[in-house]
């Protein structure tokens, strides 16, 4: 058995080793399954979005699992990935021809605004908690997309024009371009993201988060999770730990979304792609697949983004699943005849299991 | 005059917020959840409104109480099923069921009703009101909406002040534990404070489709954001600081709308909460709770 092979090993490092094996084993499965033609476009074509539903997942579940507090609003997060990404990729889209080195660039630039947003957000909304902080990030989602709504950014041999609100304001010349054209969004983005860069970010945000958790740092997020008050009490600098967990949280979401940008000509901030349902989507997906176990947010994010392409007769009914997911998982853990229950059944198995061993 | 006409414009507006955010405020204040819901019962609201008055050519009026009948069962039904075994859980663990309940009910929605927008009826027929030799015109609804949020605000105050039940949900939201010591009921008075929510909620969203006409599985969600924006504003657990709230938050989204953009309009209204949550999170008229260790 694996597992007894594994005791040996501390639990947390032997979580990590499973989680990696299991992307890395997935990611080799499709490969050959791609290269022996025995898989479908239609699928190939969810492979992406699936890496990058996966990323943002690990990155909310970081805040949700780790620091306790509900953040709906990395939608918004994602917004600005990819958008700061595609309006990088766009300019130097002339000057550097290579796609990989174009891509690092875009991500970089992404990750770094997302960051930045996730630290500029953090500092207001760190101070509130529960309900007020959830409804704040969500009010910081919606503004994002309202502004990109109204951004207007182009260039032309006169250099650049912004204007906010009136894009007929803009008198391009002939050879000018659009970056960002208002509720238009980016268009004509290069097809820069692939199913190896997907699966490569998904093994370096794992690589991330596996280590902020399992350091002193982790340690401090959890502790102000379990009690808040007792972490101040031993001395740990609340604001900080939190920023920085929400932070990093922000950054990786905004990395889903240089995949997300990358993978589609077009980008555009509608409430259909970056709005609230997209971040209650990710919820789903956290809380599916266990709050705190990466391992999880990332089957929960591969499989509901299978499953209704599968079963195309549920495609319809798919959010209503989703919604009574939700509520289902948590009347199942926290509901008291769900938790008698599961205690009476829990005595059941270990007796049944007793008894086979005699 | 253009400026009066968008105050009352607002004040209209905030009316509703008003009337919405009684509901977050009490739900609130009793059992110290956000009932992210709350704006999507305002659709079913409006849906079982638009549709006994379009469908089955029911009185306005008639349509109107059945909406509230409805919203107040329905009220009822999702404290019972989703909120009331959570009652000991954390605070996260509610919040997820809240919006796996909104999620619910705008899914439910769109599958039972559709995706196309209907246009809404109003179900005010009171003329509008000209004054100033018609440079100032005041349409029947946001009287209407006006009058009753004035009434509604009166009549929940005495509510609770005179009634029994009224003095049971103060006494409940002040301490649960003592209040069931002291023999209140306190299952029957969450209900009751949820069923009053529900109500009240199918009231404002008649009134909010009267003033823009458009309906969708998605039209409670916003004003119902914008009303808990509101009751945070004039101070959560407040029953005057929602109507102030609702008001102010009211008059300065139109305002916004006229004089900055109108597609910002929504980014204002979020910005106003982050500041109000930031400078006072208390809200105008909240008290500040301490934190026992």
């Amino acid at each position: 058995m694996a597992k007894l092979n594994l005791k040996s090993i501390k639990k947390s490092t032997r979580d990590q080793f499973i989680t990696i094996a299991m992307v890395i084993v997935v990611y080799i499965i499709v490969q050959i399954l791609v290269a022996t033609g025995s898989m479908s476009s239609l699928m190939q074509g969810l492979l992406v979005p699936m890496c990058t539903y996966s990323i943002v997942a690990i990155g909310l579940n970081l805040c949700v699992g780790y620091l306790g507090e509900l953040s709906i609003g990395h939608a918004g997060f994602m917004c600005v990935g990819a958008f700061s990404s595609a309006f990088v990729t766009k300019l130097l889209e002339g000057t550097i021809t290579n796609g990989i080195v174009l891509f690092l660039i875009a991500l970089c630039a992404g990750v770094l605004m997302a960051a930045l947003f996730g630290f500029l957000i953090g500092i207001p909304v760190l101070r509130l908690r529960g309900d007020y902080l959830a409804i704040v990030t969500l009010a910081f989602g919606e503004i994002i997309k309202n502004v990109i709504n109204v951004l207007y950014i182009a260039k032309d041999t006169d250099g650049f024009h912004f204007a906010i609100s009136n894009g007929n304001a803009i008198k391009l010349s002939d050879e000018g371009m659009w970056l960002i054209n208002g509720a238009k969004g980016i268009v004509k983005i290069p097809h820069l993201s692939s199913f190896t860069a997907g699966v490569i970010l998904i093994l370096i945000a794992l690589l991330i988060v596996y280590n902020l958790v399992n350091s002193r740092s982790g340690r401090a997020i959890m502790a102000i999770r379990d009690n808040r008050i007792a972490a101040e009490s031993v001395g740990i600098n609340i604001t900080k730990f939190k920023l920085m967990a929400f932070t990093i949280s922000a950054a990786i979401a905004g990395a889903g979304g240089v995949l997300y940008a990358h993978n589609l000509s077009t980008v555009t901030a509608t409430p259909a792609n970056f709005g609230y349902n997209m971040s209650i989507m990710i919820l789903v997906f956290v809380v599916l697949g266990g709050m705190g176990s990466f391992r999880g947010s990332i089957i929960a994010a591969v499989l509901l983004t299978l499953l209704p392409e599968v079963l195309r007769g549920l495609a319809d009914y798919r959010m209503l699943i989703y919604s009574i997911v939700l509520i289902a998982m948590m009347l199942f853990n926290w509901a008291p005849k769900c938790i008698e229950w599961r205690q009476k059944l829990g005595v059941k198995f270990r007796r049944n299991a007793k008894k086979e061993a005699v | 005059m253009n400026f009066l006409s968008y105050l009352i414009n607002g004040i209209s507006l905030g009316s509703v917020y008003a009337i919405i955010a009684l509901g977050y405020t009490m739900v609130y204040g009793i059992a110290k959840m956000l009932n992210f819901a709350h704006g999507d019962v305002i659709m079913i609201g409006c849906y079982v409104t638009f549709l006994a008055m379009s469908g089955q050519g029911i009185h306005p009026l008639a349509a109107v109480i059945i909406s509230i009948v409805v919203c107040t069962l329905l009220g009822i039904a999702v404290e019972k099923i989703a909120y009331k075994p959570l009652r000991r859980a954390t605070p996260l663990a509610v919040l997820i069921t809240a919006i796996g309940v909104s999620y619910f009910l705008q899914n439910a929605a769109l599958l039972l009703f559709g995706a196309d927008t209907k246009s809404f009826s109003s179900v005010v027929t009171l003329p509008a009101l000209k004054l100033a030799d018609g440079a100032l015109t005041i349409s029947g609804t946001t009287i209407v909406t006006i009058a009753a949020c004035i009434v509604i605000m009166v009549a929940l105050m005495l509510f609770i002040k005179k009634t029994k039940a009224g003095q049971a949900m103060l006494a409940v939201s002040e301490d649960k534990d003592a209040a069931q010591l002291m023999g209140v009921n306190v299952n029957a008075t969450i209900s009751l404070t949820f069923a009053i929510g529900s109500g009240l909620a199918a009231i404002a969203g008649v009134l909010f489709c009267s003033a823009y006409p458009t309906l969708t599985p998605y039209t409670g969600s916003m004003p119902g954001i914008k009303a808990f924006t509101a009751a945070v504003f004039g101070g959560i657990g407040s029953i005057p600081g929602a109507l102030i709230g609702g008001i102010l938050l009211g008059i300065i989204e139109i305002l916004g709308r006229a004089y900055i953009s109108s597609q910002l309009s929504d980014a204002i209204v979020f910005a106003v909460l982050i500041v109000v949550l930031l400078v006072k999170p208390t809200g105008i008229l909240g008290k500040q709770i301490h934190e026992k260790v």
